[in-house]
């Protein structure tokens, strides 16, 4: 199995939310928190274009190399993960992020923000799979269930691929080969090296 | 008097010390081929622990589940 990948097929996405709804109702994401969100480029132009965005889980995350606490890890398949136990709410993940991934619950003087929190991939964190304690602080673990993250899953036009990368890729590819056109994978490049031509 | 100076050297060279700082960093996850032990979530004809099944699972999800056009009738 290669490392598991999100892709937005910006031809299909078509800025519903879905996937943003599915990740919010999956993990019970508190108010203020979006682990996921629709982006919408040129917005009201004609030809205008929405991604779904979340955390990529980089290759060479930059999250994990500025961390001052060592928070982060990265599972088996390539799933870029942190432990709330450790972090420190200090926010340097946030700025060193391109996509805009991390989170936090609140907002307050002195910056005071709380423990990070960000998409997990569905894949819960450092706690015992399945419980209480795993799924209030990470959410549900899909992963370990066998199934693939809940946004991708309920996408309804299947513009969000997450998975095994080779498989996603190929999706990808039979798509742009019927299509004839929309092989720009935004933020693939940023996440995942610069094989393939993106932001 | 021997025995008596080194416990008391070593209660007081202990205020010395320095607590071990190796333990930072996120602690260790299981793989998530090892299941979640809710049988009610997990997903049907796969069985906890059994890597291979996890894989074909997760590929058949996404062939299956997000490829539409191996779904459609050619």
């Amino acid at each position: 199995m290669a490392r598991m990948k999100f892709i937005c097929d910006a031809e299909r996405c078509i800025e519903c939310n879905g996937c943003v709804t599915a990740c919010k109702n999956e993990h019970e994401v508190p108010w203020g928190v979006n682990r996921r969100r629709v982006v919408t480029l040129n917005d009201g132009v004609p030809g205008e274009k929405s991604i779904s965005v979340a955390c990529m889980h980089c290759s060479d995350a930059p999250c994990m190399a500025v961390c001052p606490v060592n928070c982060f890890y990265k599972t088996d398949e390539g799933v870029v993960l942190h432990d709330k136990d450790i972090c420190i709410g200090c926010g340097y993940c946030s700025y060193a992020c391109p996509f805009g991934a991390p989170q936090f619950p609140s907002q307050g003087t002195f910056g005071v923000r709380g423990k990070m929190d960000k998409c997990t991939f569905c894949a819960g964190g450092p706690e015992e799979h399945g419980t209480q304690a795993e799924f209030e602080k990470y959410g549900r673990n899909r992963l370990a269930e066998g199934k693939l993250p809940a946004c991708a899953e309920m996408c309804s036009t299947k513009a969000l691929l997450a998975g095994d990368g080779d498989v996603v890729a190929d999706i990808l590819r039979g798509r742009v080969v019927q299509r004839g056109k929309g092989a720009e994978v935004w933020g693939w490049g940023t996440a995942y090296g610069n094989q393939a031509k993106g932001a | 008097m021997k025995t008596a100076f080194i416990i008391c050297s070593a209660a007081l060279l202990v205020a010395c010390g320095e607590k071990p700082q190796d333990t930072l960093g996120a602690r260790s996850d299981k793989p998530a081929v090892s299941g979640t032990g809710v049988a009610a979530f997990t997903d049907p004809g796969w069985k906890a622990g059994d890597k291979d099944g996890w894989a074909n699972h997760l590929k058949a999800r996404a062939s299956y589940g997000m490829n539409d056009h191996a779904r459609a009738p050619k």
